[in-house]
């Protein structure tokens, strides 16, 4: 037989054991970044006051932690100013069952979710690493290795499951932590297990100095989704109620077995990177103006303001309750921690290594000794007072 | 004749055959399995297939695909839902599959298995084994072959151990999974073929826990401290010496975290000499560790610097040259050979 008879028998066909997976359309985002707020939606509006009272706090919780930074009492902050809709949203979409996984900028949304102000600020202060027990309030520890919390979220939301408990895990990653390899693994393994898992990626346009243009080709984060085959969601980072409904659609989705869904909140980091920041470097101005315009905290005063809602009295009351948080803030950061230099040791291991225990004794001899030559100084100062 | 038939002695008792490490280890996951049921095992191939090493063999098939699971390709991912897993008070099994496949899960364990209970001052254990076949001589190719211990022990809150033995590689498999602290289980994967007639899968005997080395030949000589797939090497060379009149003590590690200090000073305060011996690269090497550790407490009881065999400083060679890097009897003898048997200084009037 010739080539050409051979061709011509050969009938097209798709590879053997080919069949599309699953419909890529559905998985696709909006064109736009989903709104409530200033549609004239239907708005519950006891969740519109909660959400405004708390980003008021928000807002003065990381003005407050800033401020500790130039007086010394946190070695860095990363502040969140800007991203309040976002932070409160996550953890008002979660039931108490439920887990946060946070990355270091969420400090806030770990306080929103119940974690004491000053425990969640131990990191940041620099006393010890997680300053909170992650059982209580269900909030794992803020990671700050970029996105290699995703897969924590994926696993426990996955063990859980297994168990046959109602639990859903929210992971927050940045635009940046998109990027990295964690990142990638988790959104894959959440899908393939069909584990109740949200990915919150808060698009705050910034890796420290480095735009979103440089970090991805794609046409936004959200479709990233479709390449694992979960729903990707785009919504407005600082429309709070659009943050929370997108949210709590997509816990309520994973929680009745739908698997995991990512979602892209488009907001701005109006603060620099951390304290130790300088954004006049690598952005303008004028770019940060027009943001101050599309603030969170604005958006909601407007809504509510629209609706009749917002009394000046709402005000006050939202105000003096994030006074008190920030005073209550401040005056315990003021106290100086106690530090023990022993517990370098502790909870090292579950059975302590002969190694440690000898360099335990080390450092307790060190500190004895310390102790003794301070009391010596004292005594022999004291001794001088008695010649003169 | 069936093959059942050919296991039966004349007088119809079964002929039992030699367990390898490898079903030891299997057998132990098995039973950890059967008695924890919050241990799981995670990785790849490990589920349908068995594990490219048959290590996790059959236990798909008996416990379900949720205790034993086929991961996607992706080591980071795996350990990374492990720790997840671990969070909510499973006590995962992960395999990786070869040592230098471990990698990308490098920052999962340095930057959280390794420090989760203490950043979380003891909050959150991380009760991970993480089963690394390791180490060369069965002909691999590239990134087959790595003896990565080094890094491990390198980094504090992890346990490393690594079995030379089949009694060994049950027992502390089982220790491991049990631990509440992460274990990293090195497995020496040219031994997964290794056999002991007497070790019954069906009665495990006892081992000592990890953290205690045992001396598997008693001599007078000169101490070979090593572990995992050096062992049997430096039995092999403990034998030849004894031709040439060297009664030479073979210490296993066992573990390398934790490290049994005492066990190997109390050899080398007897001996007065010591060799350290492994795979991994001298420089930096655990035999660096090690022969520091002998240095600092047994100066005055050595007749001879302390000496290592180790891999050369070099990538993992291909297959066809491996034979010239892997510590073999030939080179521990050597080494063996320079302790300073004769050296007139140690006897003359300098000291």
């Amino acid at each position: 037989m010739t080539v050409t008879e051979q061709r011509g028998a050969y009938r097209p066909a798709p590879p053997p054991a080919w069949r599309p997976r699953k419909d890529a359309a559905p998985l696709l985002p909006d064109e736009e970044p989903y709104r409530l707020l200033g549609t004239g939606a239907e708005l519950d509006e006891k969740l519109l006051r909660r959400l405004y009272e708390e980003l008021v706090r928000g807002r003065r919780y990381n003005q407050q932690a800033t401020a500790l930074t130039k007086q010394g009492r946190l070695a860095v902050y990363p502040s969140s100013t800007g991203q309040e809709a976002c932070e409160i949203a996550a953890a008002l979409a979660l039931r108490e069952q439920d887990w946060l996984f946070p990355s270091y900028r969420d400090t806030l949304a770990a306080v929103a979710r119940g974690v004491d102000p000053v425990e969640a600020l131990t990191l940041l202060r620099g006393d010890w690493h997680t300053g909170y027990d992650p059982r209580t309030h269900r909030v794992a520890p803020l990671s700050t290795p970029l996105a290699t919390q995703l897969p924590h979220a994926v696993g426990l939301a996955h063990a859980a499951r297994l168990k046959g408990d109602d639990v859903v895990a929210l992971a927050l990653v940045g635009d940046g932590g998109t990027s990295e390899g964690d990142f990638h693994e988790a959104l894959n393994f959440a899908a393939v297990w069909q584990a109740p898992v949200v990915f919150l990626v808060q698009n705050n346009g910034f890796a420290i100095s480095v735009p979103l243009a440089k970090q991805t080709a794609a046409p936004t984060l959200a479709h990233k989704g479709v390449g694992y085959g979960m729903p990707g969601r785009l919504v407005d980072g600082n429309d709070a109620a659009a943050v929370h409904r997108v949210l709590t659609e997509a816990v309520e989705r994973a929680r009745g077995g739908g698997g995991p869904t990512l979602v892209e909140a488009v907001t701005y980091r109006v603060d620099a990177h951390t304290n130790a920041d300088d954004a006049t470097r690598y952005r303008e101005d004028a770019e940060v103006a027009a943001w101050r315009e599309h603030d969170p905290v604005l958006l909601l005063e407007r809504e509510l303001t629209g609706r009749g809602l917002l009394a000046e009295e709402d005000r006050r009351q939202a105000a003096e309750s994030a006074e008190r948080l920030a005073a209550d803030l401040r005056n315990r950061m003021n106290e100086d921690a106690e530090l023990d230099p022993m517990s370098l040791f502790e909870h090292v291991y579950a059975r302590q290594t002969s190694q440690l225990r000898e360099q335990a004794e080390q450092l307790r001899q060190e500190l004895a000794a310390a102790e003794e030559a301070d009391a010596q100084d004292t005594n022999d100062d004291g001794h001088r007072g008695e010649a003169r | 004749m069936s093959t059942a038939a050919a296991e039966r002695r004349a007088d119809g008792t079964a002929v039992r055959k030699p367990a390898t490490m490898a079903q030891a280890l299997n057998r132990a996951m098995r039973d950890a399995m059967a008695e924890d049921p919050t241990v799981h095992v995670l990785g790849e191939d490990v589920g349908t297939l068995g594990g490219v090493f048959r290590v996790t063999d059959g236990l798909t098939a008996e416990f379900g695909p949720e205790r034993c699971t086929d991961t996607p390709l992706a080591e980071a991912g795996i350990l990374g839902t492990a720790v997840g897993m671990a969070m909510y008070g499973l006590r995962p099994v992960v395999e990786m599959q070869f040592d230098a496949f471990a990698y990308p899960a490098f920052e999962q364990l340095v930057s959280h298995v390794s420090r989760m209970r203490n950043r979380t001052r003891g909050a959150m254990p991380m009760p991970l084994t993480i089963r690394v076949p390791y180490g060369g001589g069965i002909g691999g190719v590239e990134h087959h072959s790595d003896s990565s211990e080094a890094y491990y022990l390198a980094t504090p809150g992890l346990h490393v151990f690594t079995p030379a033995t089949v009694a060994d590689a049950y027992g502390m498999l089982r220790e491991a999974i049990a631990s509440d602290d992460p274990v990293v289980f090195m497995e020496p994967k040219r031994l997964y073929w290794s056999k002991d007639a007497d070790w019954d899968v069906n009665r495990p005997v006892a081992v000592p826990p990890a953290g205690q080395a045992v001396v598997r030949r008693r001599g007078t000589s000169a101490t070979l401290v090593t572990y995992g797939p050096s062992v049997p090497v430096c039995l092999e060379a403990a034998e030849a010496a004894a031709e040439d009149g060297l009664d030479l003590e073979v210490v296993d590690l066992r573990s390398l975290v934790p490290f049994d200090d005492h066990t190997i000073c109390e050899s080398v305060r007897r001996t007065g000499r010591a060799v350290v011996v492994h795979e991994s690269t001298g420089f930096g090497g655990p035999g660096a560790e090690i022969a520091a550790r002998i240095t600092e407490r047994c100066f005055h009881f050595l007749e001879a610097p302390v000496l290592r065999v180790a891999g050369f400083d070099i990538p993992y060679p291909p297959p066809m040259l491996e034979r010239h890097h892997l510590p073999g009897v030939d080179r521990v003898l050597d080494a063996v050979d320079r302790l300073q048997w004769e050296a007139e200084w140690t006897e003359g009037s300098t000291r």
